[in-house]
């Protein structure tokens, strides 16, 4: 039996998860709970999210470096507006998914370096945060914080929870045909021109559906922390990105693993979680994330260059 | 008598001895911290390690482990909470990076039956202890201590600390309601000295030709140094400038001093205000009643006692002082 690509790209970053989870077993073995899993994971889903939105940008060849000012922006209005009145809250993310698919139909249209307009983006969102909650505070609308803290039986929320992104997203991206529009766009962009589709209206609707998922990545993170300030996600820009490259994906040619992009996030948090256990000193801590993050990687390019010595035999 | 009451008897005997020593020695507390990159957090930690490696050692508790996150971010340090969940920790002492976004880790842990004590920066979740610093009071202590120093009063010149942070709003109040006390002072001028000196010294260069004879100047920490050199260089006669704790302050107060008798006082925020929070911790864990909300005092340096706190202060850091059980009982039984 063949083993597809695809499947060969996701066998690392799974392997990475287990290898990862096994550790943190072996070192705390009271992780290995229903109460335990839920603790060590409950923050990947708002992270989760990120990732997902950060991939789908990916997929058409773009970068977003707003995602966390973006989602501390959300969690803002999550924490505020969707609390107090609830349908306030709901048109102002509908006008933020409106502004995201601008913002797609602007790199579109005027050919610009997407790095650069979602940087300027980052301002604009963390000062509309800044503005919406001066100072820290606010409350989780009872329905979010239900939702991230419910006890479903045998498994846990956070697992349930990274088990349906995984699940939805994969067949956005990977089944439904505009999935495939999507990533034919960062493929090779002319040849779905040419094939008579419309690459603007793919362009905004991939960032509108981005736009999405970040709205939901501000709200589950409000859920389980309860109240929100304007920098309360500033890493998910980082962390999103490493998350989908960790996951199999790339920068370029409209390579991307919905379900990668979900163990990726999962493992970015396990691998703090993991530094915590061994007690290893902060100033050390984000050299040994990044030594993590490099190990991976470079299992990765060496499987990728088995892939093509074995696509070339 | 058979051995077991008699050991029984013995235990109980040990019991009123040293109570405290009794109850918490298997129990292990951590300290949750979002940020180390300045000299008031360093020594912060340095005390932490001090009081709480001798309590390790005694046996008063089982462990007492410092943990900092690499990036100061709420997230992370939430993160870093549900770590230690599930390390098993009995206590967690936390300085908190934002007082609201950590409060669903918080609850997560006092859900656990793990007792959580915040300080400095402290936590709004009910479930936790605060131990806050009476800023207000801070503000208002340089006032007391001026109208007793100049009781004709005079012109005063603020500076504040970094807009938009509720410690400046704090102590600004402090320092406002000190004034509607002693009517015979008055503030002409106010400036953002952002608790860093080389900021201070512009900014008071900046409105002091605009401003008269100016009788004192009554500071955050962290900016008396910088006005005293805006001063100088003005070539205008040096008013009583209140310090913040500070060793170059310190230091050019005691220089003054030594040339020409110059008085002042300084009052700042301890670092080693993590130890306090460590023997509350202790406290709570041993079964004592400890009201949610305690104030943390001040530390006040005046004429008398410069000198031996300037020789206790390190080069570039911060007067300190690290707090005993016995410290922490005083707070405790004055909250009651």
């Amino acid at each position: 039996m063949k083993i597809s690509s695809g499947t060969i790209r996701l066998l690392i970053p799974a392997a990475s998860l287990a290898l990862l989870l096994a550790a943190v077993f072996y070192m705390q073995p009271r992780a290995m709970s229903y109460n335990g899993l839920n603790l060590l994971f409950n923050l990947a889903v708002p992270i989760a999210l990120a990732t997902i939105a950060q991939m789908l940008i990916m997929s058409v060849n773009d970068l977003d470096l707003s995602m966390g000012t973006f989602v501390s922006f959300c969690a803002c209005v999550a924490a505020t507006m969707l609390q107090t009145s609830p349908m306030l809250g709901i048109l102002i993310f509908v006008g933020a998914i409106a502004a995201y698919a601008a913002i797609g139909v602007v790199i579109h249209v005027r050919e610009l370096p997407s790095i650069v307009v979602t940087l300027g983006m980052s301002f604009v969102w963390g000062g509309l945060a800044v503005l919406l909650l001066p100072s820290p505070g606010g409350t989780a609308p009872a329905w979010a914080r239900w939702v991230m803290t419910a006890k479903p039986p045998l498994v846990p929320m956070a697992i349930v929870a990274s088990i349906v992104i995984a699940g939805v997203t994969h067949f956005i991206v990977m089944r439904s045909s505009f999935g495939v529009l999507m990533r034919g766009v960062g493929g090779n962009n002319r040849s779905v021109q040419r094939a008579g589709w419309s690459v603007i209206g793919v362009r905004a609707g991939t960032y509108a559906l981005a736009g999405f998922f970040a709205i939901l990545s501000g709200i589950a993170l409000v859920g389980l922390t309860t109240s929100a300030d304007a920098n309360i996600a500033l890493r998910y820009t980082l962390l999103s990105i490493a998350g989908v490259i960790l996951g199999g994906g790339q920068f370029v040619g409209g390579k991307v693993s919905p379900i990668g992009a979900v163990i990726g996030a999962l493992t970015l948090t396990l691998a703090g979680s993991f530094l915590s256990f061994m007690r290893i000193s902060p100033d050390w801590q984000i050299g040994a994330q990044g030594a993590i993050l490099i190990v991976v990687l470079a299992l990765r390019l060496a499987l990728n260059r088995l892939e093509k010595r074995e696509k070339s035999l | 008598m058979d051995i077991r009451t008699m050991l029984a008897a013995s235990v109980a005997v040990a019991c009123l001895c040293s109570p405290t020593l009794a109850d918490t020695s298997s129990k292990k507390i951590a300290l949750s911290n979002n940020y180390a990159g300045n000299s008031w957090r360093q020594a912060m930690l340095t005390s932490w390690d001090t009081i709480t490696k001798e309590a390790v050692s005694k046996g008063v508790v089982a462990a007492a482990d410092p943990f900092t996150t690499a990036e100061n971010q709420a997230t992370e340090q939430a993160a870093q909470i549900q770590n230690m969940i599930l390390q098993g920790y009995d206590a967690i002492v936390v300085n908190a990076a934002s007082p609201t976004a950590l409060n669903g880790a918080i609850k997560e842990a006092c859900d656990a039956g793990i007792t959580v004590v915040s300080f400095d920066g402290i936590v709004t979740e009910p479930c936790a202890w605060r131990i806050a610093v009476d800023f207000k009071r801070m503000g208002e202590s340089q006032l007391e201590y001026l109208a007793t120093k100049l009781p004709n009063g005079g012109n005063l010149l603020e500076i504040r600390g970094l807009a938009g942070v509720s410690v400046d709003d704090e102590i600004h109040a402090g320092i406002q309601a000190g004034v509607e006390k002693n009517p015979q002072f008055k503030i002409v001028g106010s400036v953002n000295g952002d608790w860093a000196q080389d900021v201070a010294q512009r900014a008071v260069a900046g409105i002091l030709p605009s401003l008269p004879d100016i009788a004192a100047v009554v500071t955050q920490g962290g900016d008396g140094y910088g006005a005293a050199q805006a001063f100088a260089a003005a070539k205008r006669p040096t008013p009583t400038i209140v310090m913040g704790n500070r060793e170059d302050e310190l230091l050019w107060w005691k220089e003054q001093k030594d040339k020409d008798g110059y008085e002042t006082m300084s009052v700042s925020i301890a670092p080693g205000v993590s130890t306090l929070a460590f023997w509350v911790a202790q406290q709570i864990l041993d079964g004592k009643d400890v009201k949610k909300d305690l104030v943390v005092p001040f530390l006040r340096i005046d004429q008398d006692n410069l000198e031996e706190n300037l020789k206790n202060t390190q080069k570039g850091g911060v007067a300190n002082v690290e707090y005993s059980l016995e410290d922490a009982q005083k707070v405790i039984a004055a909250a009651q």
